[in-house]
């Protein structure tokens, strides 16, 4: 019988799905017989979810990717010169 | 073949690495461009600051093309570069922490970071309450409470995407030890995120 504490330190395994079958049953019957477990999962999940969604849609801005193209030119150049 | 220019594209990256590790300035542009939205979100999201994250975005290049030829090509590219890229942000937060060093065993469990404080469901989309601008201040604010060995695991992992196996070569610790972390900063972040994302009218309670 798994205890919550059990299900917590499981929880990373579950969420990126590296658990195996029969650990994977024990975990989801836990769940569905604790509400708390259930909640904890779901948010962290939704955590996760969140970050990914959000971080997407981020791009590099203009000025600083000039910028590092600039500074790999300069150090180019001056490597060339030293050769 | 060339890549000279960016004139003709090469999408093989074992092609693309062969042509800048032979000096083909091309060849690198093409690996930079690839990477350089990631480096820079990993190096804001650990540094918390976009002046140190442009620094740590031009360090990390030049030292990968510096060193090209010490790529063994056991791992990813970018898992190499990663791993430079995060030497770079720890040493940023320890010049802006000068009166402590700050490292990737920093902080670390105390016990505590496993207890679930706060079970409140939340709102099916949470999100959609907040603006974009509002969203990402809570979402940094949330990362950046994190201290940098917990940050460090969920930005690769869970932002970056690098697998666990990734995530443990480019950090230099053990499959275990990312688990851990990930574990206790999902948690965190969980706990954090809660008290702007749960379901109004749920109350929120201590267990475990």
């Amino acid at each position: 019988m798994l205890t919550c504490k059990d299900f917590i330190s499981e929880l990373t395994d579950y969420l990126d799905e590296r658990t195996d079958a029969d650990l994977r049953t024990k975990l989801e019957k836990h769940m569905a017989e604790c509400p708390n477990c259930w909640v904890v999962c779901d948010t962290t999940r939704k955590t996760i979810s969140v970050y990914k969604d959000h971080e997407k849609a981020c791009c590099i801005p203009s000025d600083v990717q000039t910028r590092l193209l600039l500074a790999f030119e300069k150090m180019r150049a001056a490597k060339t010169k030293v050769v | 073949m060339t890549a000279e220019g960016g004139k003709i594209a090469v999408n093989d990256e074992t092609e693309v690495l062969a042509l800048a590790r032979q000096g083909d300035v091309g060849a690198f542009s093409q690996l930079m461009k690839r990477y350089e939205t990631k480096i820079f979100r990993l190096a804001q999201h650990i540094t918390q600051n976009r002046e140190d994250a442009e620094d740590v975005l031009q360090e990390t290049f030049l030292k990968a093309y510096e060193h090209l030829d010490q790529f063994q090509g056991n791992s990813k590219f970018y898992t190499w570069v990663v791993r430079i890229a995060v030497n770079q942000a720890l040493m940023k937060l320890r010049k802006r922490r000068s009166d402590r060093s700050v490292s990737l065993d920093e902080g670390i469990d105390t016990g505590e970071d496993t207890v679930i404080r706060e079970i409140a469901a939340w709102d099916e989309n949470p999100e959609q309450r907040y603006s974009r601008e509002e969203l990402g201040a809570i979402l940094d604010e949330a990362v950046e409470s994190l201290s940098p060995p917990y940050r460090t695991v969920f930005v690769l992992r869970d932002i970056e995407e690098l697998s666990t196996e990734e995530t443990a070569e480019a950090l230099d610790l053990s499959i275990p030890a990312v688990k851990s972390r990930l574990l206790r900063a999902r948690l965190q972040l969980r706990e954090k995120l809660t008290r702007f994302f749960k379901r109004k009218g749920d109350d929120a309670f201590a267990y475990m």
